[in-house]
């Protein structure tokens, strides 16, 4: 069967037709890999797929559908075709990470973000291309070729998940996890004009996520619309004894959709949002999510320098007068160390880096260059082949900095200054402020090739690699167009406020209408 | 001799396997001797986007530990990342402690000094780390093989102050210590299985002077005799350096147990920057303080304690429970058959003698010997209230530990149980007095030395039955 408009469906109609019984779950898959190709999803078109394989995403949809002939409680995302990051591990599809060192990866053990998703329906349909180990802003580093924005060819997605930024924005998937560690998540979904969200810091498992900077990553998702981040984002959520540093806070329903009929999922009995969504009666929208009466909303002048581009702030500026006519108030705030951000990312992350990839040492997995001229050689050569020029960069820095006689000037001082940039965040929140807004990047997507010097590259992450050093949950949202290219507005709650963060930015999205898109 | 313008001074590292049924940071197995990398998971073969997740049993034996000598236990503790690059280390780093390490500030009494006095060893601090995967070098040909099976088991590491002067005093610090972590049960303590192993600091000094020299590693040592002779010979090489106006250059050396010598190691280890940071994947450990007071009410009787208790309660001597409470296995024994026979000097006797020469053959635990305590105290009972002769209860213990009997049933059916009918011992006097009659003559004529001699005969005649008090009384009132 043919599913009519699928670029334009959600993930809880999709989910809600195949629990009626309108399509099936591999309906769904056929309508993905359609599009895909109509697109061109290629290596040679947009590149937005690293693997994927139509043939075990079929099977993988027939055994959804065997599920819900036994129960009709598959779940939340029943039938649901989702692409994940290349580095979140997967069984079946390769996990490279955008690397040659991992070339032809298979891991044997699944993330626990992508069980959570498969436990809930979701099919998966490939594995998106992405900046080499997450290391980038433009998916340019990928050592599979770049990426390119649905919205324009010549211009990038933004990255590092600009693979999975691409497939949203290109109709291919309703859904996609990327990860964050700066901005990987929120830059791109900026750039490719779809929602993109990263959870406070332990929201969700980073178990089978790859490593980059382990205090900054967490697992995020990119969605068509806020409802499509907020379901797959409560698929996903909740503590996992895998990782220590996931949290046991209650993760509360995000959605406005609620559908009727889903699976209790035994790795998250904690879920509250999975068991209210047993429910076959529409869980009521939140009081007040249609109107931001009562809610206050930070505007940090740091967010608004003078070197912003002209039209990201007349956008911006459309958006708090949309906020302000739903009745929120707009308080001008200061988060006074957040221009410091840079070089303290830019230290720690590339220190953690360093140490995370010392395990593709070409001993047990991944590529292996042995010169034959002893251990050292082979070291040397392996990782000289197998990783680019970026990450190399960044396993230098990370290796300098936490050398004896530069820790305590470098790692130890930007660690202190984390938690300073924290202490902002922490103190306007405590002050009454509900959410703050900003852009989520200086300017739009730029074009591929425009920009070679790395710093450059980094300071598009300005305005979102505080949530990341803060720990706290952030979305980007489409808020209108320069020309034909996106742009996305910020919205930053508290640590675990994430129900207030959709709650916002459902509203702006309902404000904005086709304004969001234009 | 040059040695003697010098002292030395000696700190020691010992890591210590502890008893886990699994590994630190994930769930595999920490079965000594499975075949290669059965033991692993994606944790410990360090799988792209495996994290680690800490033991608690770990927690709990370093705590103990930590306890037992006598250190204060950190509420916080960081783990940090070391740094390496070595095919045996997975992740390309160890997972360790470094600035902020679980305990701090110990300290283990080694004996007594020539005024009588404790000589304590201060312990700097004792932190939890991860081990690493064997190297095996000699499998195959222009290759080495990796065995990640250890890769991950929990370690402590106790650091002891420079407070040792003497190779002798390092050989009593690492008896003493793997003597407590024994009564600890928190570790197998075996330096031939790898669960123990010695790091030693040296340098060298001149009397008096409270500067430190520049120390030298000395590792692969595998015995604590070997620590000892090593660190002799370090010593000896220090000195000769100093003396021949030389400098002793910081640097790890190796024991050479065959040439009876050290060497330097190929692998620079003084030039390693471990780059230590903490472990982002793992959240501060938070040992709150009614766990550390519960550990500590639930510790173990240490060493020290037991020998009190055991030489006030049993009364045997210093030098006696010394060996007693040389393992804890040997004292619980003790200590078993010393109460349910109630006589301490009897257990004593058997259990160094009797028993620990039949465990010896077999090199067995005595945890796991077939006599139990009980049915020692059994026999001791038999022999005291005079069922059995000392002699006869030697050949019931022997038979015991062959057929696993009890000692009554075993003095039964041998026809050892002692024979103390007046009349069946009058009869053998009388066959006895007949047999000799040269003896007898001599005897009844007053020679008195000669009754031994015939309580022999008596008794060869009762195959040891005869109640050799019995047999004195009667021989006396004929000889009267």
């Amino acid at each position: 069967m043919i599913v009519e408009n699928f670029k334009n469906l959600g993930a809880a109609a999709i989910a809600s037709s195949v629990h009626a019984g309108d399509a099936s779950p591999s309906d769904m898959i056929r309508a993905s890999f359609q599009r895909a190709r109509e697109i061109g999803a290629g290596p040679d078109q947009l590149n937005i797929f690293l693997h994927s394989d139509e043939g075990a995403s079929l099977e993988e949809a027939d055994r959804v559908r065997e599920r819900l002939e036994r129960a009709p409680d598959v779940g939340l995302l029943a039938g649901v075709p989702v692409a994940i990051k290349d580095n979140i591990a997967s069984l079946g599809l390769p996990t490279t990470c955008g690397s040659r060192i991992l070339a032809g990866y298979v891991s044997p053990f699944e993330a626990t973000a992508v069980t959570r998703l498969r436990a809930n329906g979701a099919l998966i349909v490939a594995k998106t291309n992405m900046d080499e180990f997450a290391m980038g802003s433009s998916t340019e580093n990928s050592a599979y070729g770049p990426t390119r924005n649905p919205h324009d060819v010549r211009c990038v997605p933004g990255g590092s998940s600009g693979g999975s930024a691409a497939a949203v924005a290109a109709g291919i998937t309703p859904i996609a996890l990327g990860s964050e560690t700066g901005g990987s998540v929120r830059q791109p979904a900026a750039f490719c004009g779809v929602v993109g969200v990263k959870p406070t810091y332990g929201r969700v498992s980073r178990y089978g996520l790859v490593a980059f900077a382990s205090s900054l990553d967490q697992i995020g998702v990119l969605g068509r619309t806020v409802d499509d981040a907020a379901l797959a984002l409560e698929t996903i959520s909740g503590f996992d004894r895998m990782d220590s540093t996931s949290s046991d806070a209650k993760v509360p329903i995000y959605r406005l959709s609620a559908l009727g009929g889903t699976a209790p999922d035994p790795q998250n009995p904690d879920n509250e949002a999975i068991r209210l969504g047993r429910s076959p009666v529409p869980v009521p929208p939140p009081p007040g999510a249609t109107t931001l009466r009562g809610v206050i909303i930070g505007k940090a002048k740091e967010y608004f320098p003078d070197s912003l581009d002209a039209s990201t702030r007349t956008l911006c500026e459309r958006a708090l007068d949309r906020f302000r006519s739903m009745g929120a108030t707009i308080r001008n705030i200061s988060l006074p160390r957040s221009p410091l951000a840079i070089p303290v990312y830019y230290i720690l992350a590339p220190a953690e880096a360093s140490s995370n990839l010392a395990r593709f040492d070409g001993v047990r997995y991944g590529l292996r260059v042995d010169p034959g001229k002893g251990l050292k050689a082979m070291y040397e050569a392996t990782r000289s082949q197998g990783f680019g020029p970026e990450v190399t960069r960044r396993v230098l820095l990370g290796t300098y900095v936490l050398s004896a006689g530069y820790y305590d000037a470098y790692y130890k001082k930007a660690q202190a200054v984390r938690t300073l940039i924290a202490d902002d965040f922490r103190s306007v929140f405590a002050s009454g402020v509900h959410a703050i807004f900003t852009p989520t990047t200086p300017t739009p997507a730029f074009p591929v090739g425009a920009i070679s010097d790395p710093y450059e590259m980094y300071l598009n992450d300005i305005f979102t690699v505080t949530a990341n050093l803060a720990g706290v949950p952030a979305i980007s949202v489409p808020i209108g167009r320069v020309r034909h290219l996106p742009v996305g507005g910020q919205i930053i709650t508290a640590h675990f406020d994430e129900y207030t963060m959709f709650r916002v930015a459902y509203a702006l999205e309902a404000g904005l209408g086709a304004q969001a898109h234009q | 001799m040059s040695r003697e313008r010098y002292e030395m001074v000696v700190g020691l590292e010992v890591h210590v396997q502890l008893k886990t049924r699994t590994k630190a940071f994930c769930g595999c197995s920490t079965d000594f001797g499975a075949a290669p990398n059965v033991n692993t998971c994606p944790v410990c073969l360090a799988l792209p986007g495996a994290l680690p997740v800490l033991n608690e049993k770990a927690v709990e034996l370093a705590t103990r530990a930590a306890l037992g000598l006598g250190c204060r236990v950190n509420p916080v503790s960081i783990f940090a990342r070391k740094n390496y690059f070595y095919p045996d280390l997975p992740k390309g780093y160890q997972i360790s402690q470094f600035d902020q390490p679980l305990a701090t500030g110990g300290s283990v009494v080694i004996g007594k000094n020539e005024k009588g006095s404790d000589v304590q060893i201060g312990i700097t601090r004792l932190h939890m780390e991860e081990d690493a995967g064997k190297s095996i070098h000699d499998r195959y040909p222009g290759a080495t093989a990796i065995d990640l099976n250890r890769a991950g088991v929990p370690l402590i590491e106790i650091v002891s102050e420079p407070d040792i002067r003497t190779s002798a005093g390092a050989g009593a610090y690492l008896r003493t210590l793997k003597q407590i972590l024994q009564y600890l049960d928190v570790s197998d303590v075996s330096m031939e299985e790898g669960s123990l192993r010695v790091d030693a600091n040296i340098s060298v000094r001149p009397p008096g002077q409270s500067k430190l020299g520049t120390k030298t590693e000395v590792k692969n040592m595998n015995s604590f005799s070997a620590v000892e002779r090593a660190l002799e010979a370090e010593f000896e090489r220090q000195c000769a350096l100093l003396d021949s106006g030389g400098k002793v250059e910081q640097q790890t050396l190796l024991w050479d147990g065959a040439r009876e010598t050290v060497r330097p190691s190929r692998t620079k280890e003084g030039s390693h920057d471990y780059r230590y940071f903490p472990e982002p994947d793992l959240r501060p450990l938070i040992v709150d303080e009614k766990w550390i007071s519960d550990a500590r009410t639930h510790l173990p009787e240490l060493p020290e304690a037991r020998k009190q208790r055991l030489a006030q309660e049993f009364a045997v001597s210093p030098t006696e429970v010394e060996q007693l409470t040389a393992t804890p296995a040997l004292s619980d024994y003790f200590e078993a058959v010393a109460r349910a026979s109630g006589d301490g000097k009897a257990a004593y006797n058997w259990v160094m003698g009797e028993v620990l020469a039949a465990l010896h053959p077999s090199g067995g635990d005595i945890a796991q010997f077939r006599v139990r305590p009980a049915d020692l105290a059994e026999l001791l009972n038999l022999v005291r209230d005079g069922t059995i002769s000392h002699t006869a209860g030697k050949r019931v213990f022997a038979q015991m530990v062959e057929s696993g009997k009890q000692a009554a049933q075993v003095a039964a059916d041998e026809g050892l149980l002692q024979v103390g009918d007046e009349s069946a011992i009058a009869t053998w006097v009388d066959e006895v007095l007949s047999e000799h009659p040269e003896e007898a003559r001599r005897y009844l004529a007053g020679e008195k030395k000669l009754q031994g001699v015939l309580v022999g005969f008596v008794m060869k005649k009762s195959k040891g039955r005869a109640d050799p008090k019995r047999v004195n009384q009667l021989l006396s009132t004929r000889g009267g």
